[in-house]
């Protein structure tokens, strides 16, 4: 299968036919199916998906964090800058790790060491990848503090995880994932955990570091309330396959994939004046699939109000042109029609 | 934390006196005293000497008179005076000590660090067959009764294969000079010492690697890694730290036996210390001594409760805010 996503000079980052596989019950499942996309320069990208799609696991593989076993990368790449992270060497990716790639984490009361301060927490993440002494490193980390508008940095870098606050904790990761200056920044579920009004902070805090640093930030998220305050461009998942992908305007105006239909019917519109009637909220019917027993062909077919014969076997990607594309057999009949027209 | 310390301090010094006053108490309710087994031994009794010897020790007078003086006495740093040895209990005391807190704390320190490295190596490794050994090692160690494993390595170890001796805290004659008389002690201790931290050893092993799986599988644990740090750092600084706070549980509570807590050992090496001062002091009514070393016991179980909380203070600055 050819991948659809087209290369710029801007690219830093562009992940190929990446697979993974887990190994459950002595089975091959395969978790990860052909994603590729890629990343331009101080953009960011919203992989948006529900729970166990795939969204999470497609962020350690690009750091290569997958638990293993029963985890591997089965097939693909990960070219940052030129070189297949797929296939570099345990110490290579450990100087990517934190260095050139960053993360921070859903859970942030949980994603700090509790018996650590935090600035050591910072301190180490510096030193692990620059040569600079300990005083040095304190006052950078001191400094990150006050670049993620943490009050007071002075005296919070000796605080522990416990006396901050959620939204505080937040920032301490993103704190950490900044140290290195990291060229890709990747945000999984950065705000899940938070409230509504700390949550605004925290993007705006994002938007800020993407434009002084230029960092390319990929954010996953469950939530396109989220993704349209961020991204540049939205990759849709659904069971381990990329079904979607496309600008954030494209996804939101004339998404083509029934399931990126369902998802933005399913967003509540706040309306000033709700009047009498309240219109029900659309839901997509039915559940997310156990990976283990996929259905042949589309794995969205069985909740699909679309459904065909041709469904039984799996689409390919549909190259809609300008990096667009979509995994559904609809939209390559569209397209045949509006040929034959 | 200076306060908390000092409030720790009261409350253990109130419950040793209440342990003091409760074994007194105890002691006394039991039948026959020490005058019972003097006359025995003698070779039979006159009731009116055996009163004469009770009316000179002055246990012929009421108890709360006699527990007056013993905590009299106490606070003086007199633990009293065996009738039976001839000798007073702060010296048989301190005597028989070196013996007994070279052996417990020797095994203790071997069974945490050879422990905690065996659980951090299986719980880092949960699909390998090492994981299964430690537990089954473990299983069988906490199985095995301590006299039967000190048996069985004595038979091998001295019999079979001489290498170390059966029996005794040193050689006869002990060694002139300071260094092999220090290397003759610690030869003595390897069998004792072994033997008593197998029991130990099993424990740690099985707690320090259900720990450690637990903490592992941690956020901060997949924070560290995603820093870049090396798995080493990772187990051992993010990790050891979080999972050791069990450990110092359990190790602060058999700290409190150290003073006590090797009878068996100590009985089936022939090893002059506290366990068989304890065992003679109870088959003679030789009631001063058993006070004595129920007493050294309690202030050691204390101290351990104490320190605990200092350890537990120091790892986790949770617990600090707390007081």
């Amino acid at each position: 299968m050819k991948n659809p996503t087209l290369k710029s000079e801007n690219t830093v980052l562009s992940v190929e036919n990446l697979c993974v596989d887990f190994e459950i019950k002595g089975k091959q499942v395969q978790i990860l199916s052909d994603i590729s996309f890629s990343l331009e320069r101080g953009k960011t990208l919203g992989i948006i998906g529900e729970s166990g799609c795939g969204k999470s696991m497609t962020a350690l593989a690009l750091m290569r964090m997958i638990p293993s076993p029963p985890g591997r990368i089965s097939a693909g790449r990960v070219v940052l800058k030129g070189e297949d992270l797929a296939q570099a060497s345990e110490k290579r990716i450990r100087d990517i790790r934190g260095g050139e790639i960053s993360m921070i984490f859903q859970e942030p009361m949980t994603s700090l060491n509790p018996v650590f301060t935090i600035g050591n927490q910072i301190v180490e993440a510096i030193r692990r990848h620059k040569d600079i002494g300990k005083s040095e490193a304190w006052k950078e980390a001191t400094d990150l503090l006050d670049i993620v508008h943490i009050p007071a940095p002075n005296r919070r870098v000796h605080e522990y995880p416990h006396q901050l606050s959620g939204g505080m904790r937040q920032r301490v990761m993103i704190a950490i994932a900044l140290a290195c200056e990291p060229t890709v920044l990747i945000a999984d579920e950065p705000t899940t955990a938070l409230d509504v009004t700390v949550q605004a902070q925290i993007f705006d805090l994002l938007n800020e570091i993407q434009k002084d640093r230029g960092t390319c930030i990929i954010l996953i998220t469950h939530d396109f309330g989220a993704v349209a305050e961020m991204a540049d461009r939205v990759l849709v998942m659904y069971a381990g396959h990329k079904i979607e992908e496309g600008t954030l305007d494209e996804i939101i105006d004339s998404a083509r994939h029934p399931y990126t239909q369902g998802l933005l019917r399913s967003m509540p519109e706040i309306k000033v004046d709700p009047g009498d009637i309240r219109e029900s909220l659309a839901e997509i019917p039915g559940v997310v699939p156990d990976l283990l027993h996929l259905p042949e062909g589309c794995p969205f077919a069985p909740r699909c109000s679309f459904v065909m014969a041709q469904c039984q076997d799996l689409p390919h990607y549909m190259d809609l042109g300008d990096n667009r594309s979509v995994k559904c057999w609809l939209a390559q009949e569209d397209s045949r029609t509006k040929e034959q027209a | 934390m200076a306060t908390a310390l000092f409030q720790r301090i009261i409350y253990g010094m109130v419950l040793i006196l209440a342990v003091i006053v409760l074994n007194f108490l105890l002691i006394q309710a039991a039948p026959g005293d020490v005058v019972d087994v003097l006359v025995t031994e003698a070779g039979g009794g006159d009731p009116e000497i055996a009163a004469q010897i009770r009316a000179s020790y002055g246990l012929d007078q009421p108890v709360y008179v006699q527990l007056a003086k013993y905590l009299g006495n106490m606070l003086t740093g007199d633990l009293g005076y065996s009738y039976y040895r001839d000798e007073s209990v702060l010296e048989l005391l301190l005597s028989h000590l070196p013996s007994t807190l070279i052996l417990t704390l020797s095994a203790l320190l071997f069974a945490i660090f050879i422990g905690t490295m065996l659980g951090i190596y299986a719980a880092t490794r949960p699909q390998g067959v090492t994981n299964h050994m430690v537990t089954i090692f473990s299983l069988l160690g906490y199985a095995t009764p301590v006299f039967w494993m000190g048996m069985m390595l004595m038979l091998v170890f001295s019999l079979y294969i001489p290498i170390f001796p059966s029996f005794g805290f040193r050689s006869i004659p002990a060694p002139e000079t300071m260094l092999p008389r220090i290397l003759d002690i610690l030869h003595h201790l390897v069998l004792p010492t072994f033997t008593l931290s197998i029991l130990f050893l099993a424990g740690y092993s099985r707690l320090s690697r259900a720990s450690m799986l637990d903490v592992l599988g941690a956020d901060y644990i997949r924070t560290a890694r995603s820093k870049g740090l090396s798995e080493f750092v990772v187990i051992f600084k993010h990790a050891l730290k979080n999972a050791s706070l069990p450990v110092v549980t359990i190790a602060g509570l058999q700290l409190g036996q150290i003073f006590s807590g090797a009878v068996i050992v100590e009985t089936l090496f022939s090893l002059p210390g506290i366990g068989p001062l304890l065992y003679d002091s109870i088959t003679n009514h030789d009631y001063p001594v058993m006070m004595g070393v129920l007493f050294g016991t309690a202030v050691t179980v204390v101290v351990a409760n104490i320190l605990t909380d200092l350890v537990y203070r120091l790892l986790d600055p949770r617990i600090r805010g707390i007081s």
